[in-house]
């Protein structure tokens, strides 16, 4: 007699489990990118201004030990920059996707618990945004505010919004049709004390979900809208600025002033992204999967 | 009876897509009147300090700068509704013109990228959900993943660092080689000066396409009928073949033409960075140097470019999925 | 091959030769190691899944815990039990389509041989057949009619389907129709014709009766009963009792991912004083027609089994060694039964 637990033991070997459980490594990865994230843009902060003073002894030189980002044609470290420019991307991409978040929660309320009028007109505004490339939009609302980071701040907040209003809206149908709210709507209670008092804080964890996956988007338009010239001025170190100063460069093969301000932007946006993920799996196990 | 259903929900589209344009072309037009740049001196240019208040005045005149807003809304719109989007401050030419020739070098570069992003995705997302939980299935992901955080234009600057100015393979820029006239570049050298782009303006793309891909054909997967399958014997290829592709082909075609959207915001990074003549840079031109009927233009053009890959993927749903084309469901 | 020669003389019986280009006589598809009675048996089986929760646990869901199982040819054995008792995890299991998450032990042997994986995944299909509970097992894009040929190994496909179709009063232009667009009737009919086009020598149908029609219920339980009546070993699971009922020889009563007890059909009357087990009794006189009265508690989740006898926490039998040990399977006059008290 075979026994049919020896052959799944063979097929699933190399599939040990680890010594930490999924669970485990859920909470420690989101630990690792809290303080990893918190550093640099901490440590971009307190950076002082002395190592990205214009120093020509120090010019077009490459990646070394005491300059790892090498240097500029102005002799700048770009390990600074880079550092003080994640920190102002992160900073401008915060904001915007906070704002952004915001709107998204208003609105996906108004949506849902208003009924159908509202409902009707926030779809057909989500409809509206999403119409026009994020893109062409940012470039049209920071032109109309004069550019800056003032037109950068609002042209993110404003185009970002639309696919976590769907969620949320989504999010509140679903709990609009339990029990509780039920009982509750026939008590009597109002549609905005339901909302504020039962729906409200059932979206808080969607809430900071989808601030934590909207972020990564918002840092990488932020950061584009700022290479093509519409965002912040160039005087301020943004990783968009640096990138786009770099393409002069190029043919000069100082490949440095762009691989490393790229790279770290990707690094920063991909741990975002990891954070809001694992996020993601604690507080909702069974939809955070894939 | 299913030209009629057809027809019907045409028309159903094609209202809702009018409303919305008629409100993207008012806020677009409140936005822009709300700017602080000055419209004349954004025509002018740097002869600003030449021009007399009288020229001025005259300019003004003739953009219709100096109505009240509202007027200035009617007019614009007016002339939109007949087809007229006005004249480009940059290129002095008439807008419809200008987006037209930008548009079909875009088309190239877009065409391109879409046509791979879509192979390669859905290849890499098949080959992710049929390994699931694999070193594999974790590869794919963890690449689409990175390459979704990654900026676009700076996987650009890498490649011309890399293919054109290391190697030197590739033109550093422009869509075609500087000095000689349209009709000599040959296809060959237009396609040399295009794989860059269109392979930076692809990756996105292949991203999204690859992770949905993955998503869906587990969904597939773990499906009743799925397992139906495998209980009469089904396995391996033959599966994928019969069920997988079957119910996952349309959803990826679908998503392939709803990525309109990115396509052309990706487009305006990939010809900034490789000063690739399409209508992308035309977006930043006229946005760095206040052409404002352009930009209005390419905003509207944009949307309408948008609607159509929508309304293509919600078409071929309506022809080729059976259970709306036979049954009248969903 | 007995039974579609079978079936040929009951229902075509003026054709002088079959139109298909299969010959029914042709040798035994190793399915009929006639010498042994027993189709399938099934010992001493658990199936568990690691399943992740809120919070910090990983734990074992132990859905089916040593189920023993029994079902010979031409029987109609059915598996009772309430809904999340595991029921379609064993038809799983006996298909080896189980997800892989899922581990399994003790055996199942298919004509008195050890199923592997191996000869799982040769026999399903072929010899062992699941007729699924409902249309979404078909595949939502591909017409039924190429869905059910996908079952003919041999043979001409096409002819052996409409045959069966037309047996079933599926008209021509059923082949062609997708999924959606079955009636409750016809998508019953098409699930069994995907049975009967293959060789199969043990069907096993999950809950095959859900919310149809008392009629179209009927007619579904012919099928099985023709089943049956040419040999073949069918295990109806279901949670509806009286449907169990008739049409059954043997009725296995499943509780919380066990069997308690294995009676033939007579000993279900009167007050229930023949049944074995006190669950079946309790569940045989929850039934309308014999007292409406329910049994106080309920099912315990597998993630969260007593440690005992899994029945005993609503048990008025229980004593206190019930609640140490589960008692094992014993044969107790022509049935089974897992219960020390059991007489």
């Amino acid at each position: 007699m075979i026994n049919i637990d020896a052959l799944r033991e063979k097929r699933s070997l190399g599939f040990r489990l680890p010594r930490f459980n999924r669970r485990q490594q859920t909470l420690i990865t989101i630990l690792l990118m809290i303080i990893f994230l918190s550093s640099v843009i901490v440590g971009g902060a307190l950076l002082g201004n002395e190592r990205i003073a214009t120093n020509f002894e120090t010019k077009n030189l490459s990646p070394s030990l005491k300059h790892p980002f090498g240097t500029d044609w102005l002799g700048r470290d770009m390990l600074t920059r880079t550092l003080k420019g994640i920190t102002l991307s992160m900073g401008v991409g915060m904001l915007a996707a906070t704002v952004s978040a915001f709107i998204a929660l208003i609105l996906g309320l108004l949506a849902a618990t208003m009924g159908k009028w509202a409902d009707t007109v926030v779809t057909w505004l989500v409809d509206l945004f999403l119409s026009v490339p994020h893109l062409v939009a940012l470039i049209l609302i920071a032109f109309a505010l004069g550019g800056g980071m003032k037109g950068v701040i609002i042209g993110v907040a404003f185009t970002h919004w639309p696919s976590l209003t769907r969620v949320i809206r989504a999010e509140v149908l679903q709990l609009r049709s339990a029990e509780f709210i039920q009982v509750s709507k026939k008590m009597g209670k109002s549609r905005w004390w339901i909302a504020v008092k039962h729906i409200l804080p059932h979206l808080i964890p969607q809430f900071f979900i989808g601030l934590m996956l909207l972020f990564p988007h918002a840092v990488l338009h932020e950061a584009s809208i700022t290479f093509l010239g519409f965002g912040l001025s160039p005087h301020q170190p943004a990783i968009g600025i640096i990138l786009s100063e770099s393409m002069r460069y190029l043919s000069t093969g100082m490949w440095w002033l762009a691989f490393f301000p790229g790279l770290s932007l990707l690094i920063m946006v991909r741990a975002f992204d990891i954070l809001g993920d694992h996020l993601h799996m604690l507080m909702d196990p069974h939809h955070a999967h894939n | 009876m299913r030209l009629r259903k057809i027809t019907l929900f045409m028309i159903k589209k094609g209202t809702r897509i009018a409303t919305l344009l008629v409100a993207l072309c008012l806020l677009s037009f409140l936005l822009i009147s709300y700017s602080p740049i000055d419209p004349v001196q954004a025509y002018v240019g740097a002869d600003m300090m030449r021009v007399g208040p009288e020229q001025r005045e005259k300019i003004a005149e003739h953009w219709g700068i100096n109505k009240p807003p509202v007027e200035q809304f009617l007019r614009w719109a007016g002339a939109v509704f007949r087809g007229d989007l006005g004249t480009s401050m940059i290129y002095r030419r008439p807008v419809i013109e200008v987006i037209k020739e930008r548009f079909l070098g875009s088309l190239a570069l877009m065409g391109a990228a879409w046509l791979f992003s879509g192979m390669i995705g859905f290849i890499l997302g098949i080959t992710a959900a049929m390994k699931q939980g694999t070193w594999v299935d974790r590869a794919i992901k963890w690449y689409c993943l990175t390459l979704a955080s990654t900026p676009t234009f700076w996987v650009g600057l890498l490649l011309l660092i890399i293919f054109a100015v290391w190697l030197g393979w590739f033109p550093v820029g422009l869509g075609v080689p500087i000095g000689i006239l349209a009709q000599d570049v040959t296809l060959g050298s237009y396609i040399k000066h295009l794989i860059l782009p269109a392979f930076t303006l692809s990756i996105l793309g292949v991203a999204n396409v690859a992770l949905h891909t993955r998503q869906k054909l587990l969904e597939v997967l773990s499906s009743d009928y799925v397992l139906f399958a495998r209980a009469r014997g089904e396995q391996g290829f033959l599966l994928l073949w019969r069920h997988g592709l079957r119910n996952i082909a349309l959803p990826a075609i679908t998503l392939q033409f709803t990525s309109f959207s990115e396509l052309f915001g990706g487009a305006v990074l990939a010809e900034q960075v490789f000063s690739y003549p399409g209508l992308g840079q035309t977006t930043v031109q006229a946005g760095l140097r206040g052409d404002v009927p352009l930009l209005l233009g390419i905003v509207i053009f944009s949307a309408l470019f948008v609607f159509t890959g929508n309304l293509m993927a919600d078409l071929i749903y309506q022809i080729i999925d059976p259970r709306i084309r036979q049954g009248g469901a969903v | 091959m007995r039974w579609i020669k079978w079936i040929k003389n009951r229902f075509i019986p003026s054709k002088p030769e079959s139109v298909v280009g299969l010959s029914w006589e042709s040798a035994d598809f190793g399915g009929a190691e006639t010498g042994s009675k027993t189709v399938l048996e099934v010992e001493d089986l658990s199936v568990s899944f690691v399943q992740y929760e809120k919070g910090l646990q990983q734990k074992q869901m132990k859905v089916i815990s040593s189920l023993d199982i029994a079902i010979n040819r031409g029987e109609i054995l059915a598996v009772v039990g309430s809904s999340g008792s595991g029921k379609s995890l064993l038809a799983h299991a006996i298909l080896g389509i189980l997800p892989e998450n899922a581990s399994v032990t003790g055996s199942i042997k298919y004509n008195g041989k050890e199923l592997t994986l191996q000869r799982q995944a040769m026999l399903r299909g072929n010899e062992i057949a699941l007729v699924p509970q409902s249309v979404n097992y078909l595949d939502p894009l591909m017409q039924v009619g190429a869905q059910v040929r996908t079952g003919i190994k041999n043979g001409d496909a096409l002819a052996v389907q409409r045959e069966v179709f037309d047996r079933y009063q599926l008209k021509p232009e059923v082949d062609r129709f997708y999924p959606f667009q079955l009636s409750g009737g016809m998508a019953r009919r098409i699930l069994i014709s995907t049975a009967i086009v293959s060789d199969a020598q043990l069907v096993i149908a999950d809950e095959p009766t859900p919310g149809l029609d008392p009629e179209v219920v009927e007619e579904t339980l012919g099928y099985f009963r023709e089943m049956s009546a040419r040999g073949c070993a069918v295990m109806l699971i279901t949670h509806d009792i009286e449907t169990a009922l008739k049409i059954a020889d043997k009725v296995a009563v499943f509780y919380a991912g066990t069997t308690v007890e294995v009676a033939p059909i007579e000993n279900f009357s009167g007050d229930g004083e023949a049944l074995r087990h006190p669950y079946s009794k309790a569940l045989w006189r929850a039934l309308p027609q014999n007292g409406f009265m329910p049994i106080p508690g309920a099912q315990p989740m597998p993630n969260n089994l007593p440690e005992g006898c899994l029945f005993a926490p609503r048990c008025s039998m229980a004593t206190s060694e019930c609640s140490i040990k589960q008692p094992k399977v014993r044969k107790l006059r022509d049935g089974m039964v897992r219960c020390g008290h059991a007489t």
